[in-house]
């Protein structure tokens, strides 16, 4: 038997990989704390909105020649209230007001170009009403709500709804942990986070979608053998989508680092920035959600249908034999690593498979080979 | 491995010429679409990524908890859209986000200022009541006889502004520029050209039946200070509209309805002055009743054949001037050019540097699979460049930063199809298939999860699109539009290419080309064998 060994064929053999379900206690306790963080975060700091959330209006001026002090002056003085002023990268001055009528927003811009020494039209303006942002987030919100109702819909018919609802906690996870990573670093919200931050929902399940599909496919007609448990056909089937994921996430990444960097450089905050920043975690978050969330939880509630029962028990009854060659008491006690709940690392990695005994899961691939 | 053999399963998938035939038929259609002589064939862009001006307005119920309906957004659409095109701006967009209560309307406008596009679109338009003077029908005079060099209209020619006339005085000038009027030009019924109500005006009606020489107004539209659409008390005849009129509205109304009423009816070449007033509103006639009796107290009930909807229409006109809504200015962003054109130039290095890294890698990890990719990233990007270009000229589809933002990030997850077949592909060769059965093997299960992981995104950008107002939407339809390029060109660019690429016999030598390393376990001798439960795959290809 041959070893040629990159990583992708070892994973693909289940001679090596991360066992996803089977320790799925470490990884919930992982996301738990980092749920429980995030919801605290939320609680106690809050999140850092943008002026398109509580109304107000933003001067933009680039190539400036004034203090930060001087453009705060310039438009406390002319809205009454304090201003507050950033010096963002580019050497764009960043001068942010409570809300402002138009016509006194077009005498500040005129002012703030004669403090600093700009064209007026030079300067890049944003006005928005106090209630406006109520507005956009219930919109927000509507568009959230339609469509997790559509994607569980979808979800339930194209899987079950097992995995439509594994695949739900996974994007409740996701939605927490990244509005919890806001809360904790203070980034400012705004409707381009609010942009990036649905499509990452998009995004993290269509990476569930990928990794469920890999699972469906590999664990159909499983009950018809009684070698492998549902959790370890599971576990193999996400180690085996491993490599994509890791690739994909690279893909999808580059050029999200690329507009952070470029945006970061030549800009300084703007829409791509906030929109960049807001994906990159998001997808970071989504595929280890994907990985580490879904596909437990679906096997756990996979594990309490009667079917799937059954077969886990005759799986185990099967491995207590005492006549068995070693090499399956080996992959028995990577099975057990599975299902109880106990983690060990050694039993999943170790365990040597042969060609014979991947014919289960051979046998659904070339059968889904025929329609 | 006899070259006789090949894999096919279904007779479609045994063609992939024929695939990438259609591919090109649709690329080539749509680059035609684009690049079709006459228009402008460039991708239009959005006032972040060139600069100027945007206003979202909120258009709220005039009355209290009262709903807005979609034909009042229609019409507070169509004036906002005559009064920027009157100032002569090209370009400039006027789209409804959302409907009813929820809708946002965003009035985009290069190069005008900040102070001046929100005086546009927030005016309440000039109403004023003005006697008539004459009726006609509507085409302009024809050129026949010494009825002097018919001086030409004195509006520009772009035709996007009513035409009005006016003058000082009933002068024969004035008679000529009027009879030259064509209303039957719709743009010259649809208002937008406020008129001096001190002038006499002559214009069109709203429906183009026919053409006012009016003496200056008797009644300015501030003067009405209630206008409703009732059913008359004593049930008799249809919808009424009913005015109130402040004391100098009552005062100007009693005296001209005095001198009016004595007067013969207007009619097409009848008498002048006859017996009519004229609603002028922003420019155009929106209904010219007759005086059936002097009015004095101020109180004034104009009756015609009025459906609910057409009394409703009026009496909002009336009441408010031109906007059947309130418009709150909700957001004013304006973006100088010089920044406009920064951040297109920091959205296509972005993007540029981010595809460059992807192509690296691909090339890296897939090698000559990953040129197949490369080449499909190519084609995608080419198809979103022309779907821009054409969606411009079509749907008025403008690109935005955020849509620049949407078409970046869908870069990877177009790779991701990719990604998602190759690595199938690698599976596929791990089980001892031949590389040619392989990039059939590995395409049936990729298409089933990337139809479904596309449909998820497609369903994000959907409903982005439908419940989002400005920024968001244009991020979801580059989204949406780039999903559905996605799959097109996965389905009809990359699966045959990476077919064709699999079955040559030299791509079976070097297999390490493909990046796809095998394990020794899946020897050669395999190519061309078929396995024995898959009896669908023995067919010889004709």
């Amino acid at each position: 038997m041959s070893r040629s060994s990159s990583l992708g064929d070892r994973l693909y053999r289940g001679e090596t990989g991360i066992d996803f379900v089977g320790r799925r206690r470490t990884w919930f306790i992982i996301s738990g704390v980092l749920v429980l963080i995030s919801l605290a975060a939320l609680g106690f700091r809050g999140l850092n909105l943008g002026i398109e959330f509580q109304g107000g209006a933003v001067f933009s001026v680039p190539n400036a020649t004034c203090s930060i002090e001087s453009a705060r002056d310039v438009a406390s003085q002319a809205t009454g209230a304090e201003a507050i002023v950033t010096e963002t990268g580019a050497g764009i001055v960043r001068v942010q007001t409570p809300p402002v009528e138009p016509a006194q927003s077009q005498e500040i811009t005129r002012l703030l170009a004669d403090a600093c020494g700009v064209p007026a039209g030079d300067i890049t303006v944003q006005v928005v009403g106090p209630t406006w942002g109520a507005e956009i987030t219930s919109k927000g919100i509507q568009a959230l709500l339609v469509f997790l109702v559509l994607v569980t819909l979808f979800l339930a018919i194209y899987f079950e709804w097992r995995f439509a609802v594994a695949a739900l906690i996974a994007l409740a996870h996701d939605i927490i942990l990244t509005v919890g990573i806001y809360a904790v670093t203070g980034l400012q919200v705004t409707p381009a986070t609010l942009i990036g931050f649905l499509t990452i929902l998009g995004y993290s399940l269509y990476d569930t979608v990928v990794v469920f599909d890999k699972v469906k496919e590999d664990t159909k007609g499983i009950t018809a053998q009684s070698v492998m448990t549902y959790g370890e056909a599971a576990n193999r089937a996400v180690n085996q989508v491993l490599v994509r994921s890791i690739n994909t996430t690279i893909t999808s990444l580059l050029p999200v680092l690329a507009i952070i960097v470029v945006g970061a450089g030549l800009l300084g905050a703007g829409t791509l920035l906030d929109l960049a920043v807001a994906l990159a975690v998001g997808m970071f978050v989504g595929v280890y959600s994907s990985l580490f969330i879904a596909t437990p939880v679906a096997v756990m509630l996979k594990t309490r249908q009667p079917d799937i029962k059954a077969l886990d028990k005759r799986v185990m009854a099967r491995r207590g034999g005492s006549g068995r060659r070693a090499a399956e008491s080996q992959e028995a006690a990577a099975a057990a690593v599975g299902l109880v709940e106990v983690p060990s690392e050694g039993g999943g990695a170790s365990a040597a498979s042969t060609g014979e005994r991947q014919q289960p899961k051979r046998q659904p691939r070339s059968k889904r080979g025929k329609k | 491995m006899p070259p006789a053999t090949r894999s096919s399963r279904t007779g479609s998938q045994t063609h992939p010429g024929r695939l990438l035939l259609i591919m090109a038929l649709i690329t080539a259609a749509l680059a035609a679409w684009a690049f079709w002589p006459g228009q402008d064939n460039v991708v239009r862009l959005g006032l972040d990524l060139r600069g100027g001006t945007q206003v979202i307005l909120q258009p709220k119920a005039v009355q209290e908890g009262a709903s807005i309906t979609d034909d009042q957004l229609a019409q507070t659409v169509a004036i906002i859209r005559q009064r920027v095109d009157g100032v002569g701006v090209a370009e400039a967009e006027v789209t409804v986000q959302g409907s009813g209560d929820g809708a946002a309307i965003v009035v985009s406008v290069p190069d005008v200022s900040q102070e001046r596009l929100v005086e546009l679109v927030g005016r309440t338009a000039l109403l004023d009541f003005r006697p008539v003077w004459t009726i006609e029908g509507p085409a302009p005079a024809t050129l026949d006889d010494t009825a002097a060099p018919a001086p030409a209209p004195s509006t520009d020619d772009t035709a996007t502004t009513a035409q009005i006339v006016q003058a000082a005085d009933n002068t024969p000038e004035f008679q000529a520029e009027v009879a030259a009027l064509d209303c039957l030009n719709p743009v010259n019924q649809s208002g937008g050209s406020p008129d001096d109500p001190e002038l006499w005006l002559g214009t069109c009606d709203t429906n183009g039946a026919a053409k006012y020489s009016l003496q200056p107004a008797f009644i300015q539209g501030t003067n009405v200070t209630d206008a409703v659409a009732q059913l008359p008390q004593q049930g008799v005849g249809g919808w009424v509209v009913s005015l109130t009129f402040d004391s100098e509205g009552a005062r100007s109304l009693a005296e001209a309805s005095q001198e009016l009423y004595s007067l013969p009816d207007c009619t097409p070449g009848g008498a002048s002055p006859c017996n009519a007033f004229a609603i002028v509103l922003d420019g155009v006639v929106v209904s010219a009743p007759r005086f059936n009796e002097p009015i004095i107290g101020g109180q004034a009930q104009i009756e015609g054949d009025f459906t609910a909807q057409e009394a409703q229409d009026l009496a909002n006109v009336l009441s408010y001037g031109a906007l059947p809504v309130n418009l709150e200015v909700v957001e004013v962003t304006s973006v100088s050019p010089t920044v406009g054109s920064d951040q297109l130039r920091a959205g296509l290095i972005a993007g540029a540097v981010g595809a460059a890294l992807i192509v690296l890698f691909l090339l890296l990890y897939y090698r000559v699979l990953g040129i197949v990719a490369v080449a499909s990233l190519v084609v995608a990007g080419g198809l979103a460049y022309f779907s821009f270009i054409a969606l411009g000229k079509t749907v008025g589809f403008t690109l935005t930063l955020a849509g620049v933002a949407g078409a970046i990030v869908s870069i990877g997850i177009t790779a991701d199809s990719f990604i998602i077949y190759y690595e199938r592909i690698r599976d596929s060769l791990r089980e001892g298939k031949s590389m040619r059965q392989s990039a059939e093997i590995g395409w049936t299960a990729t298409r089933r999860t990337i139809l479904a992981a596309d449909f998820v995104t497609l369903l994000a950008a959907i409903v982005l699109y439908i419940v989002s107002v400005g920024n968001v939407r244009g991020f979801a339809f580059t989204l949406g539009l780039i999903t559905l390029i996605d799959l097109l060109v996965a389905f009809l660019f990359t699966y045959p290419l990476t077919v064709l690429v699999c079955r040559s016999s030299w791509m079976q030598r070097t297999s390490w080309l493909t990046g796809l390393r095998r394990t020794d376990r899946s020897g050669a001798r395999k190519d061309g064998e078929v396995l024995d439960d898959e009896p669908t795959k023995a067919g010889v290809e004709s």
